[in-house]
């Protein structure tokens, strides 16, 4: 083994990132590096390169333990790494970011002739044929990418971390990035690739290795697995025995009170698409990451609003041009990125809490400070919410109750149509059977909720329907006896069908 | 180009036949930073007005680039002489020398530049230490020997006036020992500050009754501090002398309301002289002093401050 | 907040206070003194907290534009602007109403233009509210025409140097700005809207709070409060000085909120706190005055005061002044102790 990693464990207040992950880079292979947001991927990287100092465990270079103290170190041992963002200064001549840090010099003077020579030696074999002395800026992000490359390899030379290079390549430029990738492998390197394009993981990968949840979840060689194997692995199938009991209540609505969305999306985010949401019905929503799903949320709440369709209910025309008005018609949404999106973490557990109804009452008609104090105590009591008192800043609270912090927000807007992006996302177990009781809870008071999770399961224990998301598009919607972990499997990797066909 | 070169030519030819009168003078101003600057350049429209003099006048904006562009372009007019207000020391060497060589006499108004003497015809200013000696001459005959604690209002601190401003007091209360700075602070040339530094001094010296006289070193601290004598229910002008330097309009009012006493003048008038020294050159190549020193003149309640006031009043403080 | 929380909050800016008056009054015994002469407050401290007065306002202003993540530069020129404005107004013998109508329009056009260039145009506050920082001087010099602009009325006079009940009308000015913003965000849900915007604009939006509203709102009042300290300093020297009027106050407004101990990233808000952050910074600059150093000292002097100040503020000394401060309650109470 190149690179290996025993043991590895790495945990953030709130969470284990990494569990004892064990992975190997052999010499010579791409090694694909796969999982959902969250998965781990992302920390295991930050550990190897010594931008995180692990907790525990062993990193094994050339089977001898290695403790990087800064990507610096990292490179010097022999690790390179090139990020989706080109971590160069685009206003420097390709030659300049090339030797950065070890020019030519004499007397102390860089010696620009000296200089060009050496970045065109290092750009030798890349297949680039570019002026050196040129600003980096005046190239493609695919040379640059390439640049970036022939820098690291250069400066470490035996491992290349590459961490979702092709993420704003064209096909054209990821051939020419994948041959460069080729030669390497060709020449000793180990590489490991991370790309949310599974296509090209199976095109240029020799073997894939799984993490979901901080832990590892297999190695393989990339020709053992099929697409389905690999989305199973990635997405899970933990909780079978604990949700296997499907309590799923009757509609009580008609088409008649419904919510009608008619072709409503969104250009470049996601393609128009219907919805017809019934009071007490669950709609799941399920694709991989960046398929479109959240983009769809966002649409719904007015976050991103639709540039075209029509949304209506029983009594006209909804108007959801922005959040405000979205939460005025009795709208919801719990997104995805806590941290970013839901929580105030300076504020109190109390003021997260009364947020959202305090800014549709407006800012003249506050809330009485001791109706503040029953609502807050009345939902740490109702949904569990573990925190000393209500006036405990929500940011100290781990991952589970912020996410009740803000389930207790929206239901204190009492909303007739609530939309939970990833609801379950790195809670704890305990936290995470609440929270779904609580949906199946609401749901019989006649709330309309629109779930969206890569958990299929959980999906499937709560959902009257689900609707299946790839690239951007609602690609089919399953009821009845196909809601089930392996139809949604196969709608989400069908890499060509239809709606049409699915149905 | 063509036309700037035929225009040089002619302005060079009209130079070399003497023509007297109608001359053409470029006067590049540093700006309009403070009213006395505002004041500077009307009196110096004025001044050419009345002499006949064909004023091209340039505003630099604080920018020496544009004080030296406008030099070039009033050596490329062939302008007779040219007037400068340099907005820093530094730098002139070479248009100097270019307006030399087109022998163009370059005068210097109201500031000096660290040029050699023989690349302008003159310089006319006031001497900032004259003044702090004139306005501490008028204190001593003003106190007529009795015992007097003064309290001094600095201008910014480290700037030249302020120095220069402070020495020249200091030099003209030298020997009169009954007199004593006893409490300097800066005002920074501000009216807002001139009251708050007072304020502070009327609290440090009993109330005010412990200060005999107020010097500031520009008027405009004296006006604010002026304010802060009033509403501590003293009387400015009698329990308090004030006097300051500059003879800005606003001054002449509290003279002529009794309630400051002296103010040293600080002309604007830099073009007058500049204008005789030239006329004198022009007639015979009378070369004049390498520093003309513009007169520093006290006005007190009893030279006519309302009709001062008046006269001072629209140009442009 | 109750009575006990607030006095938490404020507490090292309630020492940090006593100890500046105490540094003073070791150079300047009679700093205690006040007397009552000429129908007027006389004495240090009453001369602390007038001319405190444009800071004070400002620091109000500034609170809340911190509290939102923002910071606002343009206040000393918008001080300018109004107070030049208010000089016009009553020079072309428009009456007073008029006058503090008109400047207090200029100040809250002032802050609407910077709330557009922030919320709508998402602008960085700092370079948003330099523009009118830098532009706006001259504004205040085309109104004043350059010149110190110097007017006759003795009813606008009053706001700078007259007194109500012997207490100098700036004082009463800025403690009523301070319980009027400190009402308007405390006994409605503002203030709370305003410190979960500073906190995190975007999970605020979706929450449903109109921030971009909020945010031009913010700065608007920024502005008025940078209206009324103009009218104050033009009214106290009777005429309005367009180069100097709040020139650099914008900074000293700043540091009084941040004295204050209010977070420049944004969030949790104190106006009280920041209201006596600017009588620190004032007691400071009146003590400066009255010790009678050179003036080249002042700057220095002033600079490692605050220093200190922020040091002994910072998240790293605290812990250690708690300590210092429970082993005192400890030693104390065992002291009685043994006393009985």
């Amino acid at each position: 083994m190149l690179l290996s990693t025993r043991d590895l464990t790495k945990s953030f207040p709130g969470t284990i990132a990494l569990d004892r992950v064990n992975f190997g880079l052999k010499a010579g292979e791409v090694h694909a590096l796969l999982g959902e947001n969250g998965a781990g991927k992302s920390t295991l990287i930050k550990c190897l390169t010594g931008a995180y100092r692990r907790d525990s465990g062993d990193i094994l270079f050339e089977g001898k333990p290695i403790f990087p103290q800064s990507t610096l170190e990292a490179q010097a041992i022999g690790i390179g790494t090139v990020y989706q963002e080109v971590n160069l200064l685009p206003n420097l001549t390709v030659a300049e970011n090339l030797t950065l840090g070890h020019q030519p010099t004499r007397f102390g003077m860089i010696r620009p002739r000296a200089m060009q020579a050496l970045a065109q030696e290092m750009l030798a074999g890349y297949g680039l044929d570019i002026d050196v002395r040129r600003p980096l800026e005046s190239y493609s992000v695919a040379v640059q990418q390439i640049v970036a490359i022939a820098r690291a390899v250069h400066l470490s030379g035996r491992v290349l971390i590459l961490d979702e290079p092709t993420a704003s390549l064209d096909a054209r430029e990821v051939q020419m990035l994948f041959d460069v990738v080729r030669d390497l492998r060709g020449r000793g390197l180990g590489i490991i690739f991370i790309s949310h394009f599974l296509d090209q993981v199976f095109e240029i990968s020799d073997s894939l290795t799984i993490l979901r949840n901080g832990r590892h979840i297999a190695t393989h060689p990339a020709a053992d697995v099929d697409r389905m194997q690999l989305i199973t692995l990635m997405l899970g199938r933990e909780l079978e025995e604990e949700t296997s009991v499907r309590y799923r209540p009757e509609v009580t609505g008609t088409s008649a009170d419904a919510i009608r969305f008619t072709g409503v999306g969104r250009r470049g985010r996601i393609a128009p698409f219907d919805l017809t949401v019934r009071k007490g019905e669950v709609i799941g929503m399920a694709g991989l990451l960046g398929s479109g799903r959240t983009e769809s949320a966002e649409v719904l709440f007015g976050a991103v609003p639709s540039d075209s369709g029509t949304v209506e209910d029983a009594n006209g025309a909804v108007d959801l041009r922005n959040p405000r008005s979205a939460i005025a018609a009795g709208f919801a949404f719990a997104p995805e990125d806590r941290k970013t999106d839901g929580i105030i973490a300076e504020l109190s557990v109390r003021e997260n809490i009364i947020l959202a109804l305090q800014a549709r009452q407006g800012w003249a008609r506050p809330i009485p400070q001791a109706e503040q104090q029953r609502m807050a105590d009345d939902y740490i009591a109702r949904l569990d919410i573990r925190t000393p008192d209500a006036e405990k800043p929500v940011g100290l609270l781990s991952g589970g109750n912020q996410q009740k912090v803000i389930l207790a927000r929206w239901l204190a807007t009492n909303p007739r149509f609530l939309i939970l992006d990833e609801p379950t996302r790195g809670i704890d177990v305990g936290a995470h059977a609440e929270i779904l009781r609580l949906i199946e809870d609401v749901v019989a008071q006649g709330m309309s909720i629109l779930v969206i999770s890569s958990e299929l399961e959980e999906l499937v224990a709560v959902s009257h329907r689900v609707i299946v998301v790839r690239d951007r598009r609602h690609v089919s919607e399953l009821t009845g006896a196909d809601v089930s972990p392996d139809t949604i499997l196969r709608a989400i990797a069908a890499p060509h069908t239809t709606l049409e066909a699915m149905a | 180009m063509l036309e700037r070169i035929l225009m040089a030519s002619v302005a060079v030819f009209s130079l070399g036949a003497g023509v007297a009168g109608a001359q053409t003078i470029g006067f590049s101003q540093i700006g309009s930073e403070s009213g006395w600057r505002a004041a500077e350049t009307t009196v110096t429209m004025n001044q050419a007005k009345e002499r006949g003099i064909d004023l091209r006048f340039s505003d630099a904006q604080q920018r020496q680039e544009n004080q030296i562009a406008a030099l070039r372009s009033f050596i490329a007019q062939g302008v007779d002489a040219i007037l400068v207000a340099p907005v820093v020391a530094t730098g002139w060497d070479s248009v100097l020398e270019e307006a030399a060589e087109a022998e163009i006499p370059v005068v210097l108004l109201d500031r000096m530049v660290d040029s050699s003497p023989d690349l302008y015809l003159t310089a006319v200013g006031s001497d900032l230490v004259h003044e702090g000696r004139v306005a501490g001459e008028w204190l001593v005959s003003a106190a007529n020997g009795e015992e007097c604690r003064v309290v001094e209002l600095q201008g910014t601190t480290g700037s030249s006036p302020a120095i220069d401003r402070k020495k020249g007091f200091e030099e003209g209360i030298a020997g009169a020992d009954n007199i004593e700075i006893v409490r300097s602070q800066t005002g920074d040339f501000t009216r807002t500050r001139g009251k708050e530094v007072m304020e502070s001094f009327l609290q440090a010296e009993n109330g005010g009754a412990d200060i005999c006289a107020l010097y500031a070193h520009n008027d405009d601290m004296a006006v604010g501090a002026i304010q802060a004598i009033k509403e501590a229910g003293l009387k400015p002008g009698e329990d308090i002398l004030v006097v300051s330097i500059d003879a800005v309009p606003d001054i002449f009012q509290a003279l002529a309301a009794g309630e400051a006493n002296a103010t040293v003048e600080l002309t604007p008038n830099m073009a007058g002289p500049a204008f005789d020294a030239l006329e004198a050159y022009f007639a015979d190549g009378t070369m004049p002093e390498k520093f003309i020193q513009t007169e520093s003149k006290l006005y007190t309640q009893a030279d006519d401050p309302a009709g001062e006031y008046e006269a001072r009043k629209d140009l442009g403080y | 907040m109750t009575g006990s929380t607030l006095l938490r909050r404020i507490a090292p800016q309630l020492l940090t206070l006593a100890a500046v008056i105490v540094l003073v009054s070791i150079y300047y015994p009679a700093f205690y003194q006040i007397v009552y002469v000429n129908d007027r407050l006389v004495g240090i401290p009453i001369d602390v907290i007038k001319r405190g007065a444009p800071v004070a306002l400002l620091a109000i202003g500034m609170t809340l534009v911190i509290a939102t993540r923002g910071i606002d530069l343009s206040v000393g020129a918008v001080m300018a602007i109004c107070g030049a404005s208010a000089a016009w107004s009553i020079d072309q013998g428009y009456g007073i109403g008029a006058a503090l109508g008109i400047a207090g329009a200029a100040g809250l056009v002032c802050g609407l233009w910077n709330g557009v260039l922030v919320a709508f145009f998402g602008i960085q506050p700092i370079v948003a509210t330099l523009i009118l920082m830098v532009a706006g001087r001259g504004v205040a010099q085309l109104i004043t025409g350059g010149t110190i602009l110097t007017f006759d009325s003795d009813t606008f006079a009053f706001l700078g140097s007259g007194t109500m009940i012997g207490v100098p009308v700036p004082t009463v000015i800025w403690i009523l700005t301070g319980i009027g913003f400190g009402l308007l965000v405390r006994r409605t849900a503002l203030g709370l809207l305003v410190e979960s915007i500073g906190v995190n604009l975007r999970a605020s939006t979706l929450a449903g709070i109109n921030s971009r509203v909020l945010l031009i709102a913010v700065y608007m009042g920024s502005g008025f409060c940078a209206a009324l300290a103009g009218v104050i300093a033009t009214a106290d020297i009777r005429g309005a000085d367009a180069n100097n009027a709040g020139l650099w106050l914008e900074l000293d407004a700043i540091l009084a909120v941040v004295i204050g101990g209010n977070s420049l990233l944004g969030g949790r808000f104190s106006i009280l706190a920041s209201l006596l952050g600017a009588m620190i910074i004032q007691t400071i600059n009146t003590g400066i005055l009255l010790a009678g150093f050179p003036s080249e000292f002042n700057l220095v002097i002033k600079a490692v005061l605050v220093i200190v100040i922020l040091v002994l503020q910072s998240p790293r000394f605290m812990p250690y002044l708690e300590l210092l401060a429970s082993r005192f309650k400890r030693s104390s109470v065992t002291r009685l102790e043994a006393g009985e």
